[in-house]
């Protein structure tokens, strides 16, 4: 069991610092009546989760877990195998209900749309998989462009040139012949790519990405992190990232969220979840060889070595704030 | 024996009881299910005629060799098995009525159907499985594609269109097969064997043996898509599927065919 959390004044997971230091970004108010919370589509948080709650038989996976996704940043939600993290992504991608509570998308509840409405609302999101699912009777042409042609009444020409447009981008388009090839035919690296060129076809306001660095050696890893942050960068989407890939998780996000026992032990900024304090926390960062055994706080070699980007930029990084725990609140 | 006790006792037979029960209508409840919501999903746009020409490719065209060579060789066992009969009575004459009557009413739609249920309902149940557990099928849905429609839909529909044409080749090689076996090498007077063959089947025989053809293709590729629809865990799991696929298609056409049999007897009364 995690220790108990240091009570906050906000029982809100903190905001994540912007990029360039700018002004911290509202979350989304709850209603003190209701408790409902009703977000604006200019909310800096695009998605707020409350009180979600699933079960599969016996097995209670989610507890009533809380969370903000902050519009065009990299939100990353790491945890343990099994605590619950692909079935959050299946959840927010509607494809499980959950028992109880609220996903909110700017500002619209998500969990009691129907079918039609569904079928709106995904044309929003992109989905990179965790092993990409690319079709394999389609080949790489095919498989970025069926969005488009399930969607759209386009010319080849135009779907043509959007294709090759996103093969360049994504450093696929040196790739010899790799129009033509079959998902079987490509390494794991580039179906990984393949498989966001087929995610951001569409130009979707939101992208998640289901443990994206699963099996990939560190390079892949690296051009992984890279093609993540260039997708947030100059498509400007919000990224949702499940990972458990901790060097990765410092590398690039803007906002990292733990998911422990079923709710959101602890959420900021890099440098605030690295000193929370929280035994799981510091457990799972020590292993992945991020802080130093038994460090809890002050410097962290490690994590700034792995994450210089994002930690320098940081509002916590020279002085953290303390982050918010709303594993005791929620 | 308390009362607390008893009831403990009643409501535990109750359930192992009940479970079974529960089970078994709950599978054919979920089969049903399925086939609605393929039914429906077929009169909804948008329609991809791609997909029903490539299943109707894998389902027809790709089994027909495998239907060409079965069938030669189970209208030459029939007319061989026939003949055996026949010739206590010294009737070998009437072969061409025998193996084409039985060709047109059972063998024909039947084995049709197993070997299509053993060829592509497998194929169907393994590549729908190992979508499932690659994601793909996650995939489709969150492109809002519905995967029923985009994956079972075309496959029902495929399956129902083939079968009875591929029916109608299995009865046309079988029927060769007699012929060659009968005239050519048992010397059966070849005006006997076609002249009793006509007399003895009409086209309603082959109208039975159609409409059995179409039943079985909904059924086989039910069965197929159902299984590897709900595939979860890994390959040992796709594996399964498959096993399970070819069982519950091979079973449930034998099933059917007493029961359309029955039926299709009051709609089509022997005349003689």
């Amino acid at each position: 069991m995690p220790p108990d959390p240091p009570k906050s004044s906000s029982p809100r997971p903190s905001d994540p610092p912007p990029r360039g230091g700018g002004p911290a970004p509202r979350t989304t108010p709850a209603d003190p009546k209701t408790g409902r919370v009703t977000g604006r589509v200019t909310d800096p948080v695009q998605i707020a989760i409350r009180g979600l709650h699933k079960s599969f038989g016996v097995q209670h996976v989610l507890r009533g877990l809380d969370l903000d996704i902050y519009r065009g940043k990299i939100n990353i939600i790491i945890g343990g195998s099994g605590q619950g993290k692909s079935v959050l992504m299946k959840l927010l991608m509607g494809l499980l209900k959950p028992d109880e509570g609220q996903i909110l998308v700017d500002g619209q509840d998500i969990v009691a749309l129907n079918d039609v409405e569904w079928a709106k609302l995904r044309r929003k999101y992109g989905m990179v998989f965790q092993y990409a699912a690319l079709f394999d009777s389609l080949n790489v042409v095919e498989n970025i462009a069926f969005p488009l042609i399930e969607r759209y009444h386009l010319s080849n020409d135009e779907i043509m040139s959007r294709v090759r447009d996103l093969l360049q981008k994504l450093d696929l388009a040196s790739v010899g012949g790799i129009e033509q090839k079959f998902p079987a035919e490509l390494s794991g690296g580039q179906r990984k790519r393949v498989g966001l060129a087929r995610a951001l076809i569409d130009r979707p306001e939101i992208l998640l990405y289901d443990e994206p660095t699963t099996g990939l050696d560190p390079v892949a890893t690296k051009n992984v992190d890279d093609m993540i942050l260039r997708a947030s960068q100059d498509f400007g989407v919000t990224s949702v990232v499940i990972s458990h890939d901790m060097a990765s998780t410092f590398r690039i996000a803007d906002s990292v969220s733990m998911l422990y026992d079923g709710k959101i032990l602890v959420s900021g900024a890099a440098d605030e979840v690295l000193h929370s304090g929280f035994a799981p926390v510091q457990e799972f960062v020590q292993l992945a060889g991020l802080l130093p055994g038994g460090a809890t706080g002050g410097g962290a070699p490690g994590a700034a070595a792995a994450a210089p980007a994002k930690a320098a930029g940081g509002a916590g990084a020279k002085a953290p704030a303390p982050a918010s725990k709303s594993g005791a609140s929620s | 024996m308390t009362d607390r006790t008893m009831d403990g006792r009643v409501s535990a037979i109750a359930g192992l009881v009940a479970s079974p029960v529960r089970s078994f209508f709950g599978y054919f409840g979920d089969h049903a299910t399925m086939l609605g919501k393929a039914i429906l999903w077929l009169f909804r746009p948008p329609f991809r005629l791609r997909l029903f020409l490539e299943q109707m490719e894998f389902i027809g065209v790709g089994s027909l060799p495998i239907i060409i060579l079965v069938g030669f060789f189970s209208g030459a066992v029939s007319a061989q098995q026939t003949i055996r009969a026949l010739s206590i009575f010294r009737q070998e004459r009437l072969v061409g009525a025998t193996v084409g009557l039985s060709l047109a009413l059972e063998l024909a739609p039947v084995f049709t159907a197993l070997m299509i249920t053993a060829r592509a309902g497998s194929g169907i149940a393994t590549e729908l499985g190992s979508m499932r557990i690659t994601e793909q099928i996650d995939a489709l849905t969150s492109f809002a594609v519905n995967p029923i429609q985009y994956l079972v839909t075309p496959r029902i529909v495929a399956a129902v269109l083939v079968m009875p044409i591929m029916t109608m080749v299995f009865n046309l090689v079988g029927l060769l097969g007699a012929y060659l076996f009968s005239v050519k090498l048992m010397q059966v007077d070849v005006g006997a064997f076609f002249e009793y063959f006509r007399f003895w089947t009409d086209p309603s025989d082959y109208l039975q043996g159609a409409v059995k053809a179409a039943v079985f293709g909904i059924s086989l590729s039910l069965a197929a898509c159902f299984q590897g629809f709900n595939v979860r865990g890994g390959a040992k799991e796709v594996g399964l599927a498959t096993t399970n696929a070819v069982v519950a298609g091979s079973v449930s056409v034998l099933v059917l065919d007493y029961f359309l049999s029955d039926m299709l007897a009051t709609f089509f009364p022997y005349q003689s």
